[in-house]
């Protein structure tokens, strides 16, 4: 007995570094096969309030060029709402298959390896894991954890990011992920051999997920060749969204998204 | 003087903390250069004082960036690491001189105090990007970044170090 506590006084040090190294070893290692730490993460009140601080400090700097983005957003939404075939009928609730939150980005990250934003509004907004967020200009990502007042997104500058997408105009969809190499291109995988392709191409989200509306826009083809199988493409998509220089973003809610995944594991179930 | 030390340690925690998070994370030199000039702390932290009190701050430090920065426990994982092989390092850099008790940081030479500094920062970048990275397919990666972003961190620990030269210690 004395020598075991003799042995633990001996070793105090190296114990704790021991210890502490394994907490913080297991927590990234959870993460890995996890979604992102429950813990570690900065939607949480401290870390939320400062970044909502140096927010309301730095955002007077861009605000400029954030007017001209969102007045050109709107004219492109008037533009299409000008030239919309005029229909009598009321629009009903029960034809709103997507519900839209504007937030602002507090804090934004694209030179990890797992990049996470964090936006100001949570779950007083009705914001909820697994929702889709977008820019005036494109994809962002998609909600990983929600406080009160923040949350943080998964953003496709994630080697976890994994989204349906596809090319403009075609049914063909591919996943699209990161390599982790730059900032503005990121890779559409498994599109077949079949499949005629320019550079240039553009890329939008496919029809196969719930979290996207279908048609919105990712980017364009930069370069594109067939993988080591040489049965599909491997393809370089060129972002539209400026990933370092983010302001607004929307959150995208499918207001079916419950009962589609109600009924698709159900479906699984059966077989 | 003892609450003092405290006091001073305090302070510095939280301002190296607050530094790191709103000034170097948004850095993003040449796209992807963010020094982590955090690692000051472990470099002025008093030789004298309690070595599992020091490690045990060290992760805390460690925790309260990863908290901000969204890298699950990187920065904790490598600041307790460098905490605890500080005494290895240093006995290496300055020889056995450092466990006298007149010993003091700003009586050695400068070659050494650089030494010392980029000893911590390369264990602690090491550490940190082959957690990040996670594969040793990439280690070319891993050895890329530890260099350019090391180098950035220890250019500006030791602007860092010359503008607050601690004379108290």
């Amino acid at each position: 007995m004395q020598q075991i506590i003799n042995f633990v006084l001996r070793y105090k040090s190296f114990l704790l570094y021991f210890l502490l190294l394994t907490i913080a070893l297991a927590f990234t290692i959870q993460s890995h096969s996890y979604h992102q730490s429950r813990f570690f993460n900065s939607s949480n009140w401290v870390t939320g309030n400062i970044y909502e601080t140096s927010h309301g400090i730095s955002s007077y700097f861009g605000l400029s060029e954030e007017n001209k983005k969102l007045v050109n957003e709107n004219k492109r939404l008037k533009t299409l709402l000008f030239n919309r075939e005029t229909t009598d009928s009321i629009a009903l609730d029960s034809t709103i298959n997507y519900t839209v939150v504007a937030a602002r980005v507090i804090k934004n990250s694209f030179t990890d390896q797992r990049n996470y934003i964090t936006i100001n509004k949570g779950k007083n907004d009705s914001i909820k894991q697994d929702m889709g967020v977008i820019t005036s200009e494109g994809i962002l990502g998609i909600v990983e954890n929600t406080s009160e007042n923040f949350a943080t997104v998964q953003s496709i500058l994630n080697e976890k990011s994994n989204i349906n997408a596809k090319i403009k105009n075609s049914n063909h969809f591919g996943s699209l992920i990161w390599d982790t190499k730059t900032y503005n291109v990121v890779q559409l995988v498994d599109i077949p051999r079949f499949v005629q392709l320019n550079v240039g191409d553009t890329i939008v989200t496919g029809a196969m997920s719930s979290i996207f509306p279908e048609n919105i826009p990712i980017g364009t083809i930069k370069k594109f060749n067939l993988d080591t199988a040489k049965s599909f493409y491997s393809i370089d998509v060129d972002l539209f969204n400026d990933m370092t220089n983010i302001k607004n973003v929307y959150i995208v809610n499918n207001v079916y998204k419950s009962e589609i995944e109600q009924l698709e594991a159900k479906t699984l179930n059966n077989d | 003087m003892i609450s003092n030390y405290y006091f001073l340690n305090v302070i510095r925690f939280t301002l190296l903390v607050l530094v790191q998070v709103l000034v170097f994370n948004r850095l993003n030199f040449f796209g992807f250069i963010n020094p982590m000039v955090y690692i000051l702390f472990i470099y002025w932290y008093p030789i004298k004082e309690n070595r599992s009190a020091f490690i045990a701050l060290s992760f805390l430090l460690g925790l309260s960036i990863d908290f901000f920065s969204d890298t699950m426990a990187l920065n904790a994982a490598s600041t307790v690491t460098i905490a605890y092989l500080r005494p290895t390092i240093m006995r290496f850099v300055f020889g056995v001189n450092f466990e006298f008790q007149s010993f003091k940081l700003s009586n050695t030479t400068k070659a050494q105090q650089i030494t010392f500094l980029a000893l911590l920062i390369i264990v602690h970048h090491l550490v940190f990007f082959t957690l990040e990275v996670f594969s040793l397919e990439n280690f070319l990666l891993v050895l890329k970044k530890t260099v350019s972003i090391g180098l950035a961190t220890l250019v500006l620990c030791l602007l860092f170090g010359s503008l607050f030269s601690a004379s108290k210690e």
